[in-house]
């Protein structure tokens, strides 16, 4: 455990009957630094959430804030907040209410629970709202007004529970954004956690993929998205194709697939113990297939591929293949260097093996 | 054509509503304003007056029964509160799918039986021969019989027993819509459980709790035959007073008069009790 880290769990396990919804479970979060615990709905993370805050108890392992054992601390008594993901603000009192709410607990005179009321109003911009109704607002005012209320607490660890869902598009990207401001700006460290990788992936520092009640890969989101250890991490953070087909040789770090419909192709070694003869799974991103089939690399690999489709989503658009029964999805460049694709023409989809990453069949 | 129609349909629709109101609410009550202020001079000449207003404030037994029926009734609605809150709690928060159905059902089967049924009921229990009274001997803490009957505890128990569901279906129903993330936020913001209950459960459960607390108050002030039947000698209930005057001493002027300031009681207590909670009659009662 470093010194300086806000929030250390070791071996964390919490089972309802026989199924364990969060599986030992351990990690460390530095001070200062913006956490996500990214999963799909049902992975144990909503159950992890709560350990943290105290409305559940660990069957098994310990959680340490600042080093200091939480276990049998309840949650009044942690220094640990909460936003809800309906934010639970209280529809029967102010929005200055609902902030000095956690400031009269702790027996903080009404004048000074004023100043810091409107001081943290200002910070999260929205000055001058204390007599307002939580109904009056707007979801996004809503929002920042129940990061105000445990902000305005000082608490070492924030914990949000993907307080991002009930806003729109549009708003959301807004408060994304938003958020890491925040957290900048307050140097509080948050534990956030969602099942919408974009929202992991643009604040945090770390990201934790869950899946199962266990972590599958803990690491900044540049490197989960560039180096994925399993193949559900490579299925699950950012767009990817998957090819199924054998395994031929591993040299040089670089294995030799053959796909199903006979082409032989090349990607990056990504789990231990491949061996010759097995399934295997190759795992290569929508940027990076190239679409022309001429000036090629000579250490691409290649594949034909059926056009089906395209799907024109301005940057992000797309042409969908298939490949030997598999769909396929390559990024179409929008500054004119694309083809013109009509479906059912052949296409030729190329990549550098080195971007490319070979998963044996059975580690999934 | 059409608006005639619609027109038409609105007035049958209205018609029961309507005699309902005007026949036996408003008629009645405006009678009996009118039979108040009349005064019998003798057998056949009535005269306008305000003697039997007079007679309330100055026969010191009216006034004090008067008085004490309050009294008793605010007493009695603030237990059925205190009691019916806890039921209401676990029946809204915590029984799960079936048991959640039969507690409520639990709750309502008393009220199969008619109001002099579950008086007798009590009578059984409470009476010096009775179950009560009969376990104490046989335990050894009483050497004779005890006589829990006829005073005002007993009055109290059987007003509550009565006036129970009233209180905890509101509360339920309120209850029921608060969302757990609620009550658990009041705690992560650092309140312990009294906090939690006054700061966040009581406010959201207000509008439930000042319309249970109407219901119950009307129903036990207006009640005539538990206070009746369990009450003694000195538990002297405000209706008893209005029955002798119309039925015993068929003194139809005086009965008026103390409904009427019944009504009157009854009407000020709650539109102080609105006032006090800060809810108004439209968010409690729709």
């Amino acid at each position: 455990m470093g010194m300086d880290s806000d929030l250390f769990c070791e071996g964390l396990v919490r089972r309802f009957g026989n199924n364990a919804a969060v599986d030992h479970v351990s990690f460390d979060v530095p001070a200062g630094t913006f956490f996500s615990i990214l999963g799909p709905s049902g992975c144990g993370k909503t159950t992890l959430l709560r350990m943290l805050a105290g409305f559940d108890k660990p069957d098994d392992g310990n959680i340490h804030i600042r080093g200091q054992r939480m276990n049998d601390v309840p949650p009044n008594h942690r220094p640990v907040n909460m936003v809800f993901q309906h934010l639970a603000l209280f529809p029967t009192m102010s929005v200055g209410d609902n902030i000095g709410y956690g400031l009269k607990r702790r027996k903080i005179p009404l004048a000074e629970r004023r100043k810091r009321t409107a001081r943290v109003l200002e910070q999260v911009g929205l000055p001058d709202l204390e007599h307002r109704n939580p109904q009056e607002l707007s979801g996004g005012q809503r929002q920042r007004v129940a990061l105000a209320r445990c902000l305005v607490l000082e608490p070492t660890l924030l914990l949000l529970d993907e307080p991002l869902g009930a806003l729109d598009l549009k708003l959301r990207e807004q408060m994304k954004v938003e958020l890491k401001h925040l957290q900048k700006q307050f140097g509080t460290t948050f534990v956030y956690i969602t099942h919408d990788q974009s929202e992991a992936m643009v604040m945090s520092d770390q990201v934790a993929v869950m899946r199962d009640g266990r972590f599958d890969q803990v690491a900044p989101p540049e490197e989960l998205y560039r180096e994925p250890e399993t193949p559900f991490v490579a299925g699950f953070v950012g767009d990817n194709n998957r090819l199924s087909g054998e395994l031929l040789a591993v040299r040089d770090n670089l294995a030799d697939v053959r796909l199903d419909d006979g082409t032989l192709v090349q990607g990056r070694v990504a789990s231990d113990n491949l061996k010759r003869g097995q399934r295997a799974e190759l795992y290569i991103r929508p940027e990076s297939l190239v679409l022309s089939g001429d000036a090629l690399n000579s250490g691409y690999s290649a594949m034909q591929a059926t056009v089906r489709t395209t799907l024109f989503d301005g940057a992000n658009s797309r042409v969908e293949a298939e490949c030997g029964g598999q769909p396929v999805y390559a990024r179409l460049p929008q500054d004119g260097s694309a083809p013109r694709l009509s479906a059912d023409s052949s296409i030729r989809l190329a990549w550098n093996p080195t971007l490319a990453r070979v998963f044996g069949a059975d580690s999934l | 054509m059409k608006s005639s129609v619609s027109r038409l349909s609105l007035w049958l629709l209205l018609t029961p509503f309507l005699l309902w109101i005007v026949l036996l609410v408003l008629l009645p009550h405006l009678q009996m304003l009118r039979v108040s202020f009349q005064v019998r001079e003798s057998w056949d000449t009535i005269a306008w007056g305000v003697e039997q207003y007079q007679n309330f404030f100055t026969e010191s037994y009216y006034w004090r029964t008067f008085v004490r029926t309050g009294v008793m009734s605010l007493f009695t609605t603030f237990l059925t509160l205190l009691i019916a809150f806890p039921i209401a709690w676990y029946i809204a928060r915590l029984a799960r799918g079936r048991s959640k159905g039969i507690l409520f059902l639990a709750c309502l089967i008393p009220f199969w039986a008619s109001e002099l049924v579950r008086t007798y009921g009590w009578m059984i229990l409470l009476r010096e021969s009775g179950l009560f009274s009969s376990w104490l001997q046989a335990l050894g803490w009483a050497d004779g019989p005890v006589e829990m009957l006829y005073n005002d505890v007993a009055v109290i128990v059987g007003l509550v027993y009565n006036g129970l569901l009233f209180m905890v279906v509101p509360l339920v129903t309120t209850l029921d819509g608060m969302d757990e993330n609620l009550v658990e936020a009041g705690y992560d913001l650092g309140g312990g459980h009294g906090t939690v209950l006054r700061e966040i459960v009581v406010p959201w459960a207000m509008p439930g709790i000042v319309s249970g607390c109407i219901v119950v108050f009307m129903l036990t002030l207006g009640s005539y035959l538990t206070p009746i039947l369990m009450g003694g000698k000195d538990s002297a209930w405000f209706t008893e007073q209005i029955f002798t005057q119309f039925i015993t001493r068929f003194n139809w002027e005086q009965g008026a008069a103390l409904g009427v300031l019944l009504l009157v009681l009854s009407s000020v207590i709650v539109w102080l009790g609105l006032k006090i909670s800060g809810q108004s009659l439209r968010k409690v009662m729709g």
